[in-house]
């Protein structure tokens, strides 16, 4: 069993606009199973991060409990991690979030941990709209604990030993959407050429970014019967809103614009490009995209894409009007402004 | 592109690249696995098996293998496969050895072959033959077997005994040695009534340099190769103070570095091509600069220079090369002219083949530069009796390429004499290929990949290597410096085997592939693949290794030019789709013989085959 990655890469890596090769993105060699989609997440979010040229260390990662939530542990080596209790990643995140708004922020869950255990902090971390990217490795069971069924396992989907769900599963994007997410997307763990540019949409997203990826547990959840394998999701996927992250230099070529329909410019000058089924879909109003999900659902088939954006939505840092400047960053004299502030304070209160 | 046929042996043979270059095929990272384990003797055999003569290799060879070290391309300096190769022979148990070579059958088949010239490819047709109960005849003029091995190579590059050795390990299978006795006359050997005829006369005539001074000064002036012959045969045992050695190529090398050790003290090389162009190996211009022996590129001969009827001197025009943009070479003189002192000239400026004892009415047919027309696989030349191998048979080349030869002469000597095609019967490889699989992610092979760089073979000090001829200046590795290196061999032979069937396309190889080897794309034709891949795959040497389609329509894609055969993409996958499978490749000596280790493979295999 290698237990290190080998020291040699490919001759000629490429360097990234601050210099660095993916091996500087990298962690240590996974303990999951081998063959598991969050490994492939974890390879998504190491391109995702070389390719938007972030240096490491401006990075956190951080997660609850599960399988998903022991990912970070293989990427990322050298940014910030923090592995919380479980289902409460998005305590912790806004509480980093509010001392340090420098830093770019990854949240990983997984379906228990943001469908059944987390789901009352879910909700309230989309309402509040944190500046932050939510990727769910959602692989609709408890891997950890042996494959039981999860809360986003889908109704009729057979277990490994041959159990019939009998429940409605719990579907994030839809709830995301209800609760005036930002940023909503649906991706596959098989298709990389999908999940790279939607993670760096997501990252370029000032405001709450869900990505609910399927990422199939390869051990309990990948044989006939089930809806979250990786054959039933590639034979149901339909991509619905296909993006192409545009970064803010690169200049849009006559050809993108002819092969797509739509751009949607990000806050920071970035854009998504969307093309293929985007012909008729408009990403930016939430009910075309809550009636297309459904429309989906009915046929049987899983929506992937770009779901629904609002690029122009307030952070929740904007909304609480917090401090631009990091916590650690601040002098003694505005951390503790004196007898005369807390007066004035005293005063309007009275 | 259509799907990769792994069962062509060629396919995976590619692959082991240091194999692939070897003319011999030694199977290199089998033997360097052995040599890891401490298993000298084993390593040894598996060389021998192959090429005859692991010592005498382990510190001359050309070294064909090395610059096609994907550890090359991977890092910065190839394994050092030369000088692992002597750790076996330098290591070995000599009693487990001996017990270990071909037994000769006491009755003999009644096939009388002549060998003529005994260097390495006779030696060769004889280790290979003499098991198969052939009587052999070993012509050589001079007193010992070895042919160039011993005349050329001097003593402190490749100690006596060494060599001895080997040649005895040969010539002690029965093989009657007829030394001292030159062969004068082909016709007279064909009345002898030899059932085959091998000629490995090498390519004896050294070039000679015609310019004012030549004939005045005859006393002084040596021609390279004959005067390292003569020295190492004790003819000559010293050399005047002042020595000016004239080409580039290694026996330059070994003239110089002959001169300083009996007597030259200040010896110069001159060459007329640059430094870097020079024909000699690096590392023996690095030996030779070493020694505090000058090179002096840019140097082209002009004229002896004499007082009183002796040599005094040498003088050169210094040259410019220039290339134009084909590559080709055109020197032009500046004007400047050099003069050099000394008291002997050497010259090394190449060697040609001359065959002056075969006669016209001989029955073999001469084409190009007074060549034998020889078949360039069966080594037959246009008297089916008659057979040519090493530099004899298509000019000078190296002992590893004469091994070569000398193999594939032996199986067309054995062919012939049995009836069969020297052509259509010839034996395929011998292939094994079988799964390193113990377990989970456990490997029969070691797959971690060490950051070690290359190690530096040892000398000895200066002052003591250039006291006597006779004493061997490289140490080689110590043991400990050979486990370093033997480790950062990749196990290239170790082979990556991709099974469609099982694999669910989950991209957990792509994703852990530390040089971006493996990618799951649509089929496309040969160059837009290469340039669609995760990294695009520039060297067009290297195959891709392409599977039939698979499920979503793709198919998986492997650039097998940076492949670190570190199984991680094996340990990785949920399907066991992937499996590092060890590919042993041997060349099929005369009469079907495998190589001992493989013998036991087969052994312990045919019971089951039989049963199935």
């Amino acid at each position: 069993m290698s237990y290190f990655r080998p020291p040699l890469r490919h001759p000629n890596e490429p360097k990234n606009e601050v210099g660095l090769t993916a091996q500087a993105y990298e962690g240590p060699i996974s303990t999951l199973c081998a063959g598991c989609g969050h490994d492939s997440i974890s390879a998504a979010i190491v391109q995702t991060m070389w390719g938007l040229s972030i240096p490491p260390h401006r990075i956190a990662k951080l997660s609850g409990i599960g399988c998903s939530s022991k990912s970070p542990s293989y990427f990322l080596a050298q940014s910030h991690g923090f592995n919380s209790v479980h289902g409460r990643m998005p305590s912790v995140m806004t509480g980093a979030n509010i001392s340090n708004n420098d830093l770019h922020y990854i949240g990983i869950s997984g379906d228990g941990d943001t469908a059944s255990i987390g789901m009352g902090q879910f909700a309230h971390v989309v309402r509040r709209n944190l500046n932050m990217m939510y990727v769910v490795e959602n692989n609709g069971c408890y891997g950890l604990t042996k494959g039981q069924d999860s809360a986003t396992a889908d109704e009729g989907s057979k277990s490994k030993k041959g159990r019939i769900n009998p429940f409605e599963a719990i579907d994030l994007v839809a709830l995301a959407l209800d609760l005036g997410a930002t940023f909503v997307a649906r991706s596959f763990s098989g298709d990389k050429d999908q999940l790279v540019p939607l993670m760096k949409a997501a990252m370029s997203h000032k405001g709450f970014a869900l990505i609910d990826v399927v990422s199939p547990c390869v051990t309990f959840n990948n044989h006939p019967g089930s809806t979250k394998s990786y054959d039933y999701t590639r034979q149901h996927v339909e991509a619905g809103a296909v993006v192409d992250f545009v970064p803010m230099e690169q200049e849009i070529t006559l050809d993108q614009i002819q092969g797509s329909t739509r751009k949607v410019d990000l806050h920071n000058g970035d854009s998504v490009q969307l093309s293929k089924l985007a012909a008729e879909y408009d990403p930016t109003d939430r009910n075309v995209a809550m009636r297309t999900l459904m429309e989906h659902k009915a046929e049987d088939k899983l929506l992937t894409g770009l779901i629904y954006i609002d690029p122009e939505a307030e952070d929740f840092h904007k909304m609480l009007n917090l401090t631009d400047t990091p916590l650690n960053e601040l002098g003694k004299s505005e951390l503790c402004p004196g007898s005369d502030a807390l007066q004035s304070v005293n005063q309007a209160l009275r | 592109m259509k799907a990769t046929d792994i069962s062509n042996p060629e396919y995976f043979h590619k692959v082991v690249d240091c194999q692939f270059a070897c003319p011999a095929h030694t199977p290199v990272p089998e033997y360097i696995r052995l040599i890891g384990q401490r298993r000298y003797t084993d390593a040894y055999m598996v060389n021998w098996e192959s090429n005859v003569f692991p010592g005498i290799l382990g510190r001359t060879c050309d070294r064909p293998c090395e610059p096609a070290c994907r550890r090359g391309r991977v890092e910065t300096e190839p394994v050092a496969i030369c000088r692992l190769k002597r750790v076996a022979a330098d290591n070995k148990d000599d009693a487990d050895v001996a017990a270990r070579m071909p037994t000769v059958p006491a009755q003999k088949n009644g096939r009388k072959i002549a060998l003529i010239g005994a260097g390495p490819a006779s030696l060769t047709v004889a280790r290979d033959l003499m098991p198969l109960g052939y009587e052999i005849d070993l012509y050589d003029e001079n007193a010992k077997g070895g042919g160039f091995m011993r005349s050329q190579i001097p003593s402190f590059r490749l100690p006596e005994e060494v060599l001895d050795q080997e040649v005895n390990y040969v010539t002690d299978m029965g093989v009657s040695a007829l030394y001292n006795q030159r062969v004068d006359s082909m016709k007279a050997m064909l009345a002898k009534d030899y059932d085959a005829i091998f000629v490995g006369t090498g390519a004896p005539r050294g070039k000679d340099l015609n310019i004012p001074g030549r004939e005045e000064a005859a006393d002084n002036i040596h021609i390279g190769i004959n005067w390292l012959e003569s020295v190492a045969f004790e003819h000559i045992d010293k050399v005047g103070k002042k020595v000016v050695i004239v080409g580039g190529g290694n026996t330059a090398m070994d003239c110089c570095r002959t001169a300083k050790r009996i007597g030259g003290e200040e010896v110069t090389v001159t060459v007329r091509s640059t430094y870097e162009a020079m024909k000699a190996s690096p590392w023996e211009k690095e030996d030779t600069l070493g020694e505090g022996i000058p090179i002096l590129a840019n140097h082209s001969p002009r004229e002896f220079i004499l007082e009183n009827g002796k040599l005094t001197g040498m003088s050169f025009n210094v040259v410019e090369s220039s290339y134009d943009e084909n590559g080709k070479r055109t020197i032009t003189e500046t004007g400047e002219v050099v003069t050099l002192e000394c008291s002997d000239a050497i010259m090394a400026i190449g060697q040609d083949n001359a065959f002056p004892w075969i006669e016209k009415d001989a029955g073999i047919e001469f084409g190009d530069w007074d060549m034998p027309v020889v078949d360039k696989v069966t080594f037959q030349s246009t008297n089916p009796k008659v057979f040519f191998g090493g530099d004899a048979a298509f000019g000078p080349e190296n002992i590893i390429t004469a091994v070569a030869h000398g193999h594939q002469a032996a199986i067309s000597i054995d062919l012939m004499l049995n009836g069969q095609s020297v052509v259509d019967d010839r034996p395929a490889p011998g292939v094994h290929l079988a799964s390193t699989k113990m377990g989970i992610h456990q490997w029969a092979y070691d797959s971690d990949v060490v950051a070690d760089q290359r190690q530096a073979s040892a000398h000895l000090p200066i002052e003591k290597a250039l006291s006597s001829r006779k004493i061997e200046s490289e140490l080689g590795f110590d043991l400990d410096t050979a486990f370093i290196e033997a480790e950062r061999c990749l196990n290239c032979d170790v082979q990556t085997v991709f099974t469609e069937e099982k694999c669910i396309e989950c991209d957990g190889c792509t994703d852990i592939c530390p040089t971006h080897c493996i990618t799951f794309t649509d089929n496309a034709e040969e160059d837009e693949l290469r340039q669609k891949l995760t990294a695009p795959a520039p060297n067009e040497s290297q195959d891709l290794y392409v599977s039939m389609d698979l499920p979503t329509g793709r198919v998986m894609v492997k650039d097998e030019d940076l492949c670190l055969h570190c199984g991680l993409c094996a340990e990785r996958c949920p399907t066991s789709a992937w499996d590092m499978q060890k590919f042993l490749y041997t060349v099929t000596k005369a009469d079907n013989q495998p190589a001992p280790i493989l013998a036991k493979h087969q052994q312990r295999t045919r019971p089951r085959e039989q049963a199935a």
